[in-house]
């Protein structure tokens, strides 16, 4: 292990892990976002599935622990996204192609995964003042209107924290950003997800077309996934 | 006799010496056939540069039939030019057309500093694989060449990455600078066959490390150097390198 | 005076090696570390050698003039490398591989050294593989062989089409380990300009730093001259635009013998000539013909049409191609040796068969494919077919491809005896750079081989037994010696001189000229008069180019143009020599064929009579005539015999 991760590969390894752990966060994530829709399809009352969710994840002792590695999970993969570019811009020397590149083939989101990560990292900023920095500490008044929902086979009090994501959703600029950043998302997990697998060494030419393509479906299916069900928020809900 | 003749604007960077500040010149060639090849074309450039009374430009090239990996040359936005799976060398006129102005540069990477107009000096290849890429056998004193039955499809995968021939594309047409493909080659077809088997976590530590000291960048995946790469090495060579290297450090 | 003596050892002819190696003298390794030995080249014969020394603790410094070692023009060779390792278990040997390698050289190389060539090519492959060359395999995991030109066996391993890049980078990766031990020094970009020879012994060597200018000297208590061939005299060849004759040619002028000038090797499948702006031919691997197959159109009417554009060669049957390789030489096909093929080739297209603009014949895969299917032959030749394609624009699976030959090798090169030593004590040469092993034609495959024979397991063994004589010379600082003094003030010199000449020629225009005179007059069909005005028109042009020759720039600087003109310069000294040594040998052998020597079917005629023996050449001054020498060849295990192909 000496000296792994001052080596080249050893911080992509933890670009990679870091990656790949908020990607099943993202998973987890919109898996609860889902309630938001299926109330009605599962016969529930408008909201309940995503409170009872909301209160899972808020009293669930496992999630606690989960949360700060989520903090660093985040913040590993920013602070060597960061240093890791710097070393690129300095192997790249001062001297530029004034032809420039046309290299065919060339995956878009490959080349301005930073630039991508900056995106979603802004909208971040802003989803996390919208919902997080109020369930979790500012509090809000709309989350104390009254909420009943189903928990443990039982019926349960909670926060109406649907009260709160319906509300925000209702706002035309709040779905403007929020695809945005999703579709950056997208973008960057379509590159990501398939280059944390390189990086970790499984790969090989079987696998590269499949990971590629495993890539890009779970990239638009979760970026995608968030779009869709804050777009429904806006239209149906 | 097939082919048509090209009139052609070429931009060229001309630097005098490494430490000296360099520009794009403008020149004019004319009547180029399309059966040429692009390094003719720079020959009568010179030749008539020669003739006016100038310096001649000077760029890197010695076999001419793209195996030497000598040749470099940025042309129009690509390393070794807009043609596939070839070197600069065997890049021919027909790819251009009556009128065109090429861009002619440099390699571009802070591993491979300019050394005269389009010639940079690659010795960091030549470093790294002195850090391990080989086998360590004396001369003599060896087995049967048949003693260790190797499967075809290993020393198939095993040529096809010992195809590298160092001409530093990789390197050149990526925009971290990085030099992975390079070494993955190296590291791969030692590692697919038994004979470097033996030493291949002690190679993948020692190259890389020697990868990172000499400032080549980080890898990011974004499979440019396959794309350029005249012997077309394939970005698997790369998982495998991170493989190798990983599971060398975890025994660490 | 410098005698020739081969200094071949007694015995059986199997036994001679073995028994130089049993009664050599050694170095101990304590005292190795003291003696210092000098490399110029590091392909296949330079590169093995300077690693295998520098393993046995010799201070070995190498030298090429390109950026990296793995650049030398070795890594082009395509198609294989020959041992007699006999494992498809077709009835071949040592001897077998001796035999065919004496023969296809039509007699005219030296039995012994030939031999011991033979007995290691087993080593070299069993060496390679340790190092990880990727030779192809069978299913079985077993080694591969194929056949080649001049053998009725198949003892050739491969590498794809890649063969000598393969070996090259193993000698390259067994050199870096020993860069990195510190065993070698390496000198990349540096470029031998002359050969210091102090009290008639090989002490170092002066050399020019490409990048800087800069003029320096080497020590060493042995030189290897391993810089390859001379081909680009010719200056259309299939060598690499700086393979040059210039190493060898300063040792020629400080007193070692040159063997054999004449002697080139003419290869039939070069991609032919396409323009006069035409800066170097491209090789088609010799194995393309154990599937492709050769051929002309059998009417003239029809070569005509083909060459005005209004016929296609897939338009002709059959019936109206002429084989004739196949026809001529039923036995051997379209693998009978180079020189046969090339020669055949020329007839075809002098007799008014060639297509394209006339000198081209065909090279067929119509056949194969339909033998073996698209993919087979995809496998095996698909990287000389996209090679091809890319060159000229044609697909060779849909229409043949086009071939004439072209300068490939050289046969002849610096006189050494048995030891690789010359007539310098203290030089030695080896691959290429040196005469021995060929004959007047090499076979294909065998390059490689003996290449990797002297650098790997020959040098290795006679060069220890010259220092072992040479312990108690003290390494002499080239700052305080008037000799090294001497002679980088001389190659100084020559070089003010290039520069000061400024006038009106480009450097290329003369070797394009002298190389013009080389084919049209000592290529392929020599005559008495050819080479006559041969001698007196090189003669003219050296005059011109000293007169002027224009070379822009400096000398303190990178200069590409004055490092061309350094060559050109050697190179038309060369082609003097050449035209001479071709003069005064009036028969036909191998690669040198007189047109005035030759079997009503116009097969080389060799006179053994009177020219039994190689010619080694002593330099005497730039314009008076240089002596011949003569080592006499005996041939006792070869039956001396008309070659036959048939």
């Amino acid at each position: 292990m000496a000296n792994l991760f001052s080596s080249s590969i050893g911080r992509k390894l933890l670009m990679s892990i870091t990656g790949l752990f908020l990607i099943v966060f993202l998973l987890v994530h919109l898996t609860l976002n889902s309630f938001l829709l299926l109330d009605g399809v599962l016969g529930f009352e408008e909201g309940q599935m995503f409170n009872a969710g909301a209160h899972f994840m808020a009293t669930n002792p496992f999630i606690k622990i989960m949360e700060p590695m989520l903090a660093i999970g985040f913040l590993v993969h920013i602070m060597y996204s960061i240093g890791l570019t710097i070393q690129n811009i300095k192997a790249r020397g001062a001297a530029r192609y004034a032809s420039g590149s046309k290299t065919d083939d060339v995956e878009w989101s490959s080349k301005n995964m930073f630039v991508l990560g900056i995106f979603v990292v802004s909208f971040l900023v802003v989803h996390l003042a919208n919902f997080w920095v109020k369930m979790k500490i500012t509090g809000d008044p709309l989350l104390h209107q009254e909420a009943s929902f189903p928990f443990m086979g039982a019926e349960a009090h909670g926060e109406n924290a649907y009260a709160l994501v319906n509300t925000a959703f209702q706002n035309i600029a709040i779905v403007i950003i929020y695809v945005i950043g999703c579709i950056a998302l997208s973008f960057h997990l379509s590159h990501g997800f398939w280059s944390a697998f390189q990086t970790i060494g499984w790969n090989n030419t079987v696998w590269l077309n499949r990971l590629q393509t495993i890539s890009k479906v779970v990239a638009w299916f979760i970026g995608l996934g968030f779009c869709v069900i804050a777009i429904a928020q806006y239209l149906f809900f | 006799m097939k082919g048509k003749t090209l009139n052609l604007k070429l931009k060229v960077w001309r630097q005098k010496s490494a430490t000296a500040q360099g520009k794009f010149e403008t020149y004019e060639v004319s009547n180029i056939s399309t059966e040429g090849s692009f390094l003719e074309m720079m020959d009568i450039l010179n030749e008539q540069i020669i003739s006016n009374g100038g310096d001649p430009v000077a760029f890197d090239h010695d076999c001419r039939e793209g195996i030497c990996g000598m040749c470099s040359l940025y042309i129009n936005g690509h390393a070794h030019g807009p043609d596939e799976d070839i070197t600069t060398c065997q890049l021919h006129m027909r790819k251009f057309t009556d009128g065109d102005t090429i861009t002619i540069e440099p390699w571009r990477s802070a591993g491979f500093p300019v050394v005269k107009d389009l010639i940079v000096d690659r010795s960091a290849f030549d470093k790294i694989l002195q850090a391990g890429g080989f086998v360590s056998v004396n001369t003599g004193g060896i087995p049967d060449g048949n003693a260790i039955p190797i499967p075809k499809e290993d020393a198939d995968e095993a040529m096809d990455s010992a195809s590298c021939i160092g001409c530093g594309a990789c390197v050149a047409s990526c925009k971290n600078g990085s030099a992975m493909l390079f070494v993955s080659a190296k590291v791969s077809q030692l590692a697919l066959l038994p004979q470097g088997r033996v030493e291949a976590a002690r190679r993948a530590k020692s190259m890389v490390a020697k990868m990172d000291e000499l400032g080549f960048g980080n890898c990011t995946n974004t499979g440019a150097c396959e794309v350029e790469c005249p012997k077309n090495i394939s970005i698997t060579n790369i998982a495998r390198l991170n493989r190798e290297f990983l599971s060398a450090k975890l025994k660490d | 005076m410098a005698t020739l003596d081969s200094k071949i050892p007694a015995g059986d002819i199997a036994q001679k090696w073995e028994n130089y190696k049993a009664h050599q003298k050694l170095v101990n390794p304590a005292n190795k570390r003291k003696l210092d030995v000098i490399v110029v080249g590091s392909g296949l014969a330079g590169g093995a050698a300077a690693a295998s020394l520098g393993e046995l603790g010799f201070n070995v410094k190498c030298f090429c003039y390109q950026d990296s070692p793995r650049r030398a023009h070795s890594i082009a060779a395509q198609g294989g490398i020959n041992a007699a390792k006999n494992y498809p278990n077709d009835g071949d040997s040592v001897h077998r591989l001796f035999y065919d390698t004496v023969k296809g050289g039509d007699y005219r190389a030296r039995e012994a050294n030939v031999h011991r060539l033979a007995e290691v090519s087993n080593s070299i492959i069993d060496q390679c593989v340790a190092q990880g060359v990727p030779f192809a395999r069978e299913y079985g995991g077993l080694l591969d062989n194929r056949s080649f030109g001049g053998a009725q066996v198949s003892r050739t391993f491969y590498a794809k089409g890649q063969t000598g890049q393969q070996l090259l980078l193993g000698a390259y990766g067994a050199l870096n380990r020993q860069i990195a031990k510190g065993t070698v020094k390496m000198f990349n970009r540096n470029e031998m300009m002359d050969v210091v020879v102090i009290d008639g012994k090989a002490r170092g060597i002066i050399t020019r730093n490409l990048v800087t200018g800069e003029i320096e000297s080497h020590f060493g208590h042995a030189v290897i001259i391993a810089t390859g061939g001379y081909g680009n005299v010719y200056f259309l060849s299939t060598n690499a635009m700086g393979s040059n004759v210039s190493a060898a040619w300063k040792t020629y002028k400080k007193g070692a013998f040159f063997g054999n000038p004449c002697y080139v090797q003419i290869h039939p499948t070069c991609i032919p000539v396409h323009g006069e702006f035409q800066s170097k031919l491209t090789l088609m691997s010799e194995s393309l013909r154990n599937d492709g197959r050769v051929w002309a159109p059998k009417k003239k009417e029809d070569a005509e049409a083909i060459r005005a554009g209004k016929k296609r060669p897939e338009d002709l049957s059959d019936d109206d191609r002429d084989f004739y390789l196949e026809r001529r030489y039923p036995a051997f096909g379209n693998l009978v040796p180079r020189d046969v093929a090339s020669r055949a080739a020329k007839e075809r297209c002098d007799a008014g068969y060639g297509v394209e603009a006339g000198e081209a014949v065909y090279l067929d895969f119509k056949y194969a494919i339909q033998r073996l299917g698209k993919d087979v032959v995809e496998a095996r030749y698909g990287n000389l077919f996209q090679m091809y394609e890319k060159i000229t624009d044609d697909n060779p699976y849909q229409t043949p491809m086009k071939i004439y030959p072209a300068i490939h090798y050289t046969m002849g090169g610096i006189w050494v005896d048995y030891d690789l030593q010359t007539t310098i004590p203290g030089l030695f040469a080896a691959g290429e750079a040196n005469f021995s092993d060929h004959g007047a034609n090499r076979l294909g495959a065998s390059a490689l081989m003996q290449g990797l024979a002297d650098g790997y397991f020959v040098l290795p063994y006679t060069v220890q037994n010259y220092l072992a004589d040479e312990l108690h010379t003290p390494r002499i600082d080239p700052a305080k010696s008037a000799d090294f003094k001497k002679a980088a003030d001389e190659v100084k010199g020559n070089i003010n001189k290039l520069l000061s000449i400024k006038g009106k020629q480009s450097v290329d225009s003369f070797h394009k000229r002298l190389g013009k005179i080389m084919w049209d007059k000592v290529g392929m069909g020599r005559t008495k008069e050819g080479l006559t005005e041969a001698i007196s028109e090189i003669q003219k042009l050296r005059v011109e180019f000293w007169k002027d020759v224009r070379i822009p720039g400096d000398a303190n600087e990178m200069n590409v143009e004055l490092e061309k003109a350094n060559r050109v310069a050697d190179f038309i000294e060369l082609g003097e020599l050449m035209a001479r040594d071709a003069l005064h040998r009036e028969e036909s052998c191998g690669g040198h064929f007189r047109e005035e020597f030759q079997t009503e079917e116009g097969e080389a005629k060799r006179q053994d009579d009177k020219f039994l023996y190689v010619g080694a050449w002593e330099f005497k001054g730039i314009d008076q005539e240089p002596v011949l020498h003569k080592e006499a060849l005996e041939f006792v295990y070869c039956e001396l015999k008309q070659r036959n192909y048939k």
